[in-house]
């Protein structure tokens, strides 16, 4: 996928994350907007996963251990044909398999997960589980930074260190904020790279809101052999939507119908200047 | 006595916790609050804002939380950290177990957002196996109120309790009628209606079920009577056992799964002292979804008419 096919997904992951949040009136806007560059790539661009082979033992994994940004997934979902994108008119919605956080029963999904801090550890065990069966496939999982708190994820980073797991790969959506406020305030992470340096990571960072940057790191894994890596993906809570991006409330806020209109307007402008782009080029 | 149980207004039974830990931070300087990253939902910002040197933020480190509790239990303190019910719990059953119940400490483990009626997060966050987790520790006092007066009454009284408690309480805005002044006794059941054909021990938001479902019997000619099992441990076993001499069988209603919570702990009690007939309501074994309270309660088998279908087949086994 070229560097503009990529950024118009994106622009138009975002406009589908906003409707089904908002016919829904539930949902992770923030966090889905902040972490569906880092999906949007890894599906279309890295990941060796699609609806043909996802029974496929050899398949390329994917764990969201944040799950409450469930919606930036359902959507990448959707759009490489898992289920038709329509099903999640019904999300959060009663007797839907499109429930609030990730679900196996439906169909692309690997884990449920949830509760914060569970995906790193499933994925070290995916990960272990390959090298063990000499699959070659690899396994990716996006953490919030909210949930670097959580002690499981660096009993987590000890293992996969520990065992090598260079065919792992930890993407932290680093948007900087939790529910209750900025990270800094409620625990603070930094100095997180040193940190995670200091568990026998390989670290890189990166503008995880820029597909291209995004696409050029994550192509060039492991970025060191016998070592899991770890990506620090600079983001921004609520991104694309001016008035959402940085706004601590649209953590889980539900746009009233004039702020879809208007976050609907800016996302639609944004992918029309893209396709003119691509027009020119 | 059942058109007295009337519904003053909704509220959610988190914000009577809120109302109470509010309190607290008036009259108890040794109470401290712990919360992982959850302030807003767990509605503690007036008790943070008035005390903030008796707050401490754990950011989403369950376990890291019940670890400090309990640290903070044997400086002297009564701590209330506070979460979810699934993350409260489960996710940090050990911790639990070996830093706070082993160890005796004073920790009054507090948590929003049990079971079903959290609705859209599904199951993950919809737990039906915290009191069974709770109840099984040893020293372990469980309670489940019923509405906002009586979590903010519950919430000033484990202040007072001397030993591990374990708070549950939910997220949805639900009838509130029990009295603003009463006073909470831990271990006490709670007599809200007298009847004679079948003796209805309910707990948290199932109790208004039961009302509702005794209010459409009784014009059916059916006499409920209906009791509060707020604290289903200490279990009141002599007010059990007083309501089923005299109406010969029980119904028991939860919000929780029918293995190891308020339905168990009676038939506990009836099975030694007092064997009769016992019909469930409870979730039947399975996982939550997405959805409001009023959708999944019933799919559920928690629903009004499940509580008047379970009373009729009890009374069919007198």
């Amino acid at each position: 996928m070229t560097d503009r096919e990529l950024k118009l997904k994106s622009v138009e992951y975002r406009q589908k994350i906003l409707r089904y949040i908002y016919h829904a009136k539930a949902g992770h806007t923030g966090g889905s907007l902040s972490c569906i560059d880092i999906l949007n790539v890894l599906y279309n661009q890295v990941m060796n996963v699609s609806p043909e082979n996802f029974d496929d033992p050899g398949r390329d994994r994917y764990v969201q251990s944040k799950g409450h940004s469930v919606e930036a997934l359902y959507v990448v979902l959707a759009d490489l044909g898992f289920f038709p994108e329509e099903d999640l008119l019904t999300l959060c919605r009663y007797q839907s398999p499109y429930i609030g956080h990730p679900t196996k029963k439906v169909r692309g999904m690997e884990q449920n997960t949830g509760g914060l801090g569970h995906g790193l550890a499933i994925c070290s065990g995916n990960a272990l589980a390959a090298k063990k069966d000499k699959l070659p496939l690899r396994v990716f999982t996006v953490l919030g930074d909210g949930e670097m708190a959580e002690g499981s994820n660096w009993e987590a980073m000890m293992l996969a260190a520990h065992y090598k797991l260079d065919n792992l790969c930890a993407i932290l959506d680093y948007n900087k904020q939790q529910i209750t406020g900025a990270n800094a305030d409620v625990i603070g992470l930094e100095p997180i790279r040193q940190k995670v340096e200091a568990f026998g990571w390989v670290v890189r960072e990166v503008d995880g809101n820029d597909v291209c940057a995004l696409a050029d790191t994550l192509q060039c894994l492991p970025f060191e052999a016998g070592k899991p890596s770890f990506v620090i993906a600079h983001t921004v809570k609520g991104k694309g939507v001016s008035f959402m991006e940085g706004v601590l409330k649209w953590h889980h806020g539900v746009p009233s119908p004039e702020q879809y209109e208007q976050a609907m307007k800016e996302l639609e402008e944004a992918r029309q200047k893209l396709l003119e782009e691509v027009v020119e080029a | 006595m059942l058109d007295k149980l009337v519904d003053t207004g909704k509220k959610a039974t988190r914000d009577g916790y809120g109302a109470g830990m509010h309190e607290l931070g008036k009259v108890n300087p040794n109470v401290v609050a712990l919360c992982a990253d959850l302030v807003a939902s767990l509605k503690i910002q007036e008790f943070i804002d008035e005390n903030p040197e008796r707050f401490i933020q754990s950011g989403i480190s369950e376990a890291n939380m019940m670890g400090m509790a309990a640290g903070l239990a044997t400086g002297g303190k009564i701590p209330f950290p506070s979460t979810f019910a699934n993350f409260a719990t489960g996710r940090v059953y050990d911790q639990i177990r070996q830093s706070i119940a082993y160890s005796e400490k004073n920790v009054k483990i507090c948590a929003s957002h049990a079971g079903l009626t959290l609705g859209e997060d599904g199951a993950t966050h919809q737990i039906l196996e915290d009191i069974g987790m709770m109840r099984m520790l040893p020293g372990f006092t469980v309670i489940n109120p019923c509405d906002y007066n009586q979590t903010k009454a519950a919430t000033i009284a484990l202040a007072e309790h001397v030993g591990p408690a374990y708070l549950r309480f939910g997220r949805p805005s639900w009838p509130n009628f029990t009295p603003a002044d009463q006073k909470f006794e831990i271990g006490k059941a709670l007599m809200l209606s007298e009847g004679t054909d079948v003796s209805i021990f309910s707990t948290g938001h199932m109790v208004w079920q039961t009302i509702e479902a005794a209010r459409a019997l009784e014009k059916e000619g059916i006499s409920c009577e209906l009791i509060n099992i707020h604290t289903i441990k200490p279990l009141d076993e002599a007010a059990v056992l007083a309501s089923v001499a005299k109406t010969g069988c029980v119904v028991t209603a939860e919000e929780h799964n029918r293995y190891g919570g308020l339905g168990d702990a009676i038939a506990q009690v009836l099975t030694s002292n007092h064997p009769v007939p016992q019909e469930y309501v409870a979730v039947n074994d399975s996982f939550g979804e997405s959805g409001k309270p009023a959708e999944l309660l019933p799919k559920y088998g928690l629903g009004i008419d499940d509580v008047v279908a379970a009373v009729k087949k009890v009374l069919k086994r007198k």
